[in-house]
């Protein structure tokens, strides 16, 4: 009697051969990513870093902690945390990103003249224009 | 209702049959791993508001950090998943001597990691690299260079809390193999120890990046 | 009738229950706790209304009043009405419905319990070592910087969020695999939808409460500083993490109440409830945008203009599930042979007061007109509204549906009429008048007021009386029922789910056999219901 069951119903032993090349994967990987981040490659760096170690998570997530043989149940309970902390982080940083955008607003002079009017000349020829928007 | 059929003392009243009790006890610990996500997630959030904020004084901070022994522990924490899936892997053949072999290994292996931290946070605490207000080091270029070693000890140090107490799990795994309680038809908890050893592992693949790594 | 060897007999002794594995004996532990909560907050409030009465000190110095205004929430939502339904309620009934013996973790089940016990006893601990008048929200820099037992409460929130956790973990594999052979998941009762969105939002919510609270301590005793302006910190950081939890914390409140009032109204209506996959799935809708609006708390915090805009149109999203739900059960209620017992009658003042709750929420989530009711009285009215005219309404109504079920005796219909109509009264009483009172511009969590508020707020107190009345004489005639009730029936409603297919109370094991559906839980036109 089998205890657990996979996505085949079944019982499933992983070989050995996967666990010990995964784990050789992910040493490369380490290997890899320690390398790159000594390369001045600026903002994408950590794009790059976080795009390796995504791959390290996924090996683990899906062959140590056998989500790809197992039912499909598992992986949806496991992205959904990655789903609702994507929406944490996101709409969080759409504030502190985006502070002080009021003081800027604030800081325009009001202009009287829609914006039409700008590059036209007014009846009195020496009618003064906005110098545009900042 | 038939109590008298031959059910194994593993099998709990309110479950049918095995399959249903193993299965019920993996949804419920990847439920649990899923609260584990969002705990620490809290903390990356937090990193990555200050992180978009102070990116320079992040770069120049993190210099302080010593990436040969963040090398090492990514590599220990690495093995370590492997030796722990190899113990399962072993009580699924029915091999109890190499299962404890492999959790003496994965045990051994997060000792490493943990003596390893000790040395790192103890020469931060030397150099006055403290969270907060015990901050006294001056060698950090840009404002607050605290907030860095705030949420360095704060991430490393709920990661290091989660690495012990996966160590008291394991020695209770290792007690539970010597006594002969599972075999390839009942290792449950030792497959749930397992998920959360390689979560432990998968937190700190995005850790050491982050913290050790910022190019 | 009540079988010699139901669950409150047997086993007997004290032990049998401190240690007990019954999920049905775990609920009527949890209940105790839940009660005893309620009425600390409900004292606590009568107290605030009382020094409310005038705007003159009349019982207790400022000091005190923002200590008392503070327990009142703390103890109200994380002792009473997080927990409430759910564990009091939903411990005793999800095997049942689903015809299981007990939920998936029986053991994890009991610690959840010593863990809210453990949580509530820190809790009022901290109200006798110092207290904490920060408000239930412990806002920065003021819960980092006051003295008072911020940390020793923080802490206790902390552990009760375990409990809820563990509840909702539990009961989330529990429908998962301890469903009877048959049903299937569209026919489970809607209760048990209910439930599960709530599950959903207590396992992804509640861990970022507990990082929140570590983080204030750290901030507290170490001074990291991160939500610490002097420090290069953030106070509205505080405020994201906070309320990412506590927004979708209310939907932890209100989901399982919105259940119970699916079950209610298509027993009291002896009807087939109307819409099942549109209210079954709107349940996590609901579990779903809650997750999206929680910045509708901080319009007014200095957060940036683009994420107040954001939060304020997602905000509106949630209306739409909710209302959905609403004509559904109007819609049920329809042609319906319908019975005005006392859980229909809290099932209807449900009806009314959430909608009222609700549509003033559209007033709240509407940018520019929070603007100018946030933190006055407004909010304070709409909330209550959601949660006492809402979740507690549920309550009551489940707790007097479910009633026969627990101890096998049917509760004084007579003055339970009484007692609700007496809530009703006095909730509105309160609490329609503080919506007056915060358009006009009174401030929330202030211990005095300008004189032209006087007369609403002793109108408010007064309301706050006669609900006290009401509620103690429920105490009176419930406690009289466990010992000298009517002993009732198996099925005293009627109903069609599968928990009154059982005894009542019911053995040990839940049912004499292993369970198989014979019917759906609605099938009020095809199923004759064994009432008696």
């Amino acid at each position: 009697m089998s205890t657990g069951t996979d996505k085949t119903g079944g019982h499933h032993v992983t070989p050995l051969n996967v666990y010990l090349g995964i784990g050789f994967g992910l040493l490369i990987l380490t290997a890899i990513t320690i390398t790159v981040s000594f390369i001045n490659l600026g903002g994408w760096n950590v794009v790059v870093a976080l795009v390796i170690a995504s791959i390290k998570g996924s090996l683990v997530a899906l062959f140590f902690m056998h989500l790809f043989y197992d039912k499909k149940i598992y992986s949806i309970v496991f992205s959904m945390g990655l789903v609702f902390l994507s929406i944490f982080m996101a709409l969080t940083l759409f504030d502190t990103l985006r502070r002080g955008d009021i003081d800027m607003i604030k800081a325009e002079p009001f202009k009287k003249e829609a914006a039409i009017y700008d590059n036209r000349p007014g009846p009195d020829s020496t009618s003064e224009h906005n110098s545009g928007r900042h | 209702m038939d109590h008298s059929e031959n059910r194994p003392a593993y099998l709990a009243h309110h479950f049918s049959n095995i399959a249903q009790q193993a299965d019920a006890a993996k949804l419920g610990m990847w439920v649990f791993l899923l609260t584990e996500v969002l705990l620490f997630g809290g903390l990356f959030v937090a990193y990555s508001v200050f992180r978009a904020w102070n990116p320079e004084m992040f770069y120049n901070a993190h210099k302080y950090l010593n990436v040969t022994l963040g090398s090492i522990n990514t590599v220990v924490l690495i093995t370590s998943s492997v030796t722990m899936a190899l113990s399962i892997r072993s009580m699924q053949l029915g091999k109890r001597q190499q299962t404890l072999a492999f959790l003496w290994s994965t045990l051994l292996l997060a000792c490493v990691f943990l003596v390893i931290k000790y040395f790192e946070y103890s020469h931060k605490i030397h150099l006055g690299q403290l969270p907060g207000k015990y901050y006294t080091f001056t060698g950090v270029q840009g404002t607050n260079p605290h907030i860095f070693f705030s949420i360095y000890f704060a991430m490393t140090g709920l990661h290091g809390v989660h690495v012990l107490a996966g160590m008291f799990v394991i020695i209770w795994m290792i007690i539970k193999t010597s006594r002969n309680m599972f075999s390839p038809e009942y290792y449950t908890p030792l497959e749930m120890t397992g998920l959360y050893w390689h979560l432990v592992d998968l937190i700190w693949i995005y850790l050491f990046p982050l913290f050790y790594l910022i190019g | 009738m009540t079988v010699s060897n139901n669950y409150l007999q047997e086993p007997k002794g004290l032990k049998s229950w401190l240690f007990t594995l019954d999920h049905k004996r775990i609920a009527i532990l949890y209940l105790v706790g839940i009660s005893l909560s309620f009425i600390l907050g409900g004292i606590l409030a009568l107290l605030i209304r009382w020094e409310l009465i005038s705007p003159a000190q009349n019982i207790v110095g400022a000091e005190t009043y923002n200590r008392l205004f503070t327990l009142h929430g703390a103890v109200m939502i994380f002792l009473f009405i997080i927990p409430g339904i759910p564990a009091a309620m939903g411990n005793f009934v999800l095997p049942l419905m689903l015809g299981a013996k007990d939920v998936a973790f029986p053991r994890l089940n009991l610690t959840s319990w010593y863990i809210y016990m453990f949580g509530m006893i820190l809790a009022l601990v901290s109200i006798v070592t110092g207290s904490v008048d920060t408000g239930w929200t412990f806002y920065t820099p003021y819960s980092t910087q006051t003295s008072g037992a911020v940390v020793a409460m923080t802490t206790a929130v902390f552990i009760l969020g375990f409990s809820s956790i563990f509840t909702g973990l539990n009961f989330l594999v529990t429908i998962h695999k301890l469903r009877a052979p048959g049903m299937t998941w569209f026919k489970m009762p809607l209760f048990i939808w209910a439930i599960y969105a709530t599950a959903i939002i207590q396992i992804l919510a509640t861990p970022v409460l507990a990082i929140t609270l570590v983080l204030l301590i750290l901030e507290r005793t170490l001074g990291i500083g991160i939500f610490d302006p002097a420090m290069g910190g953030d106070p509205v950081l505080f405020q994201h993490f906070f309320w990412f939890y506590s927004h979708p914390a209310v939907y932890i409140m209100i989901l399982p109440a919105m259940g119970v009032i699916s079950e209610l109204i298509a027993t009291f209506s002896h009807k087939r409830i109307f819409g099942y996959r549109a209210i079954a799935f709107s349940s996590f809708g609901i579990a779903f945008i809650s997750f999206l609006v929680w910045g509708h708390h901080m319009f007014t915090s200095g957060q940036s203009e683009l994420a107040s805009m954001i939060f304020s149109f997602l905000t509106f999203l949630v209306a739409i599930p909710s209302g959905i739900k609403v004509f559904n059960w109007l819609a049920t209620m329809y042609k319906g042979s319908i019975s005005l017992e006392a859980p229909m009658l809290w099932a209807l003042g449900f009806l009314f007061l959430f909608s009222i709750g609700g549509l003033t929420g559209m007033f709240l989530s509407t940018l520019a007109t929070d603007i100018h009711l946030h933190d006055t009285y407004f909010v304070v009215a709409h909330f209550h509204y959601v949660m006492f005219g809402g979740t507690v309404m549920a309550f009551f109504g489940g707790l007097h549906y479910w009633w026969p079920k627990m101890w096998g005796r049917m509760y004084n219909e007579f003055w339970a009429k009484i007692a609700v109509l007496l809530v009703f009264v006095g909730f509105n009483a309160t609490f329609f008048s503080q919506f007056i009172l915060g358009a006009k511009g009174m401030p929330r969590r202030y211990w005095t007021y300008l004189p032209q508020y006087t007369r609403l707020h002793g109108f408010s107190s007064i309301g706050s009386i006669i609900m006290a009345v009401g509620f103690v004489i429920m105490i009176i005639y419930l406690l009289h029922s466990i010992f000298k009730g009517r002993k009732a029936g198996t099925n005293p409603w009627g109903s069609l789910t599968m928990e009154w297919e059982t005894s009542s109370p019911p053995p040990p094991q839940n049912f004499e056999k292993d369970m198989v559906l014979t019917h759906g839980p609605y099938d009020y036109d095809k199923a004759v219901p064994n009432k008696n």
